[in-house]
């Protein structure tokens, strides 16, 4: 799908600026609106987004679907092993409090470790089944 | 107001039109407006999902979709009176649900009184994060969210399954493993 240089310079410039939006939605939802979820759709839309400019095989080059994949069940293995790293820690599962040497410090820890997990298996599924339609009309 | 008048007239677009091609794109803007109402309603992160999920990725999945198939919707066989009296119908029973809502942003309902107060007043002594959807999503309610989590996971690899389907098992005594 080679379109208009006009779309091509567009996506050139919109797409890292909106990418590195996306880590602040993930790192900023202590302070602001946003966290895994929202970071995780924005970034895959990025990535659909340089897909659908540049082409699927340019897209599969910097994320390989083998990659996209695995970074599906990843997710929930970062987010459930936090939950048995606090277990193993002596306290509830998924219950924060000694990841840190202050409780609340380490609630905020847990939180931020538990949202790499959403972000991960958010964006992984979104373009794991972009990938699988995509690929199937060829 | 202005925008749920255009969300209608969006919605009734996308009924009357046979074109797909035409249906898909109204329905990314049908997100797009929806995206707005929630800024207007301050849920600001809804929003971004909405906009991000529903008119981008939604619309290029559905694009993906109609380059596999028509694009030209084929006319109904039946009368379309039965359909219509059911939606009507629950629309009349939705909108006298309404009736009994208390109103927008009332602060004594039962959603405010149970444990939020709590949530909003301890957030920043319990977890340090000072955005309270933060602290309830992924501390206080850490389980829930853990569920939805799986949730997107276990779509994710249905979805997944039905599309690619790989390889196939087939049952017999070698129990061969087929490639496509």
């Amino acid at each position: 799908m080679k379109l208009d240089v006009i779309f091509r310079v567009t996506a050139k410039i919109l797409i890292p600026f909106a990418l590195v939006f996306a880590l602040y939605v993930q790192f900023h939802g202590d302070f602001g609106p946003g966290g895994g979820f929202q970071a995780g759709v924005v970034a895959a839309a990025m990535i659909i987004f340089y897909a659908i400019i540049f082409g699927l095989e340019a897209a599969q080059k910097v994320f390989p679907p083998r990659l996209v994949e695995l970074m599906v069940p990843a997710g929930i293995a970062i987010f459930a092993g936090v939950g048995v790293i606090s277990m193993l820690l002596g306290e509830n599962y998924l219950n924060y409090s000694p990841f840190a040497a202050n409780p609340a410090l380490g609630q905020e820890y847990g939180i931020i470790l538990v949202e790499i997990g959403v972000l991960v298996t958010v964006s992984g599924t979104m373009v794991a089944i972009f990938y699988s339609f995509a690929g199937r009309g060829r | 107001m202005v925008l749920l008048t255009l969300l209608a007239a969006i919605t009734i677009g996308i009924v009357r039109l046979r074109n797909l091609f035409a249906v898909v794109v109204l329905g990314g803007i049908y997100s797009f407006l929806m995206a707005s109402v929630m800024i207007v309603l301050d849920a600001v992160d809804v929003a971004m999902t909405e906009a991000s999920v529903g008119a981008g990725i939604s619309t290029v999945l559905m694009l993906g979709v109609l380059s596999l198939t028509k694009t030209q919707e084929t006319e109904p066989v039946h009368t379309p009176l039965l359909p219509v009296f059911v939606a009507v119908a629950t629309g009349a029973v939705l909108v006298f649900g309404t009736f009994a809502l208390p109103p927008f942003g009332a602060a004594d309902t039962p959603v405010n009184l149970h444990v939020a107060p709590y949530y909003l007043e301890n957030s920043i002594r319990d977890t340090l994060v000072p955005n309270v959807v933060t602290s309830v999503l992924a501390s206080y309610r850490g389980f829930d969210t853990l569920g939805e989590v799986v949730v997107v996971f276990t779509a994710g690899i249905a979805v997944l399954m039905l599309l690619k389907g790989k390889r196939d098992i087939k049952p017999g005594p070698k129990r061969r493993r087929v490639h496509r």
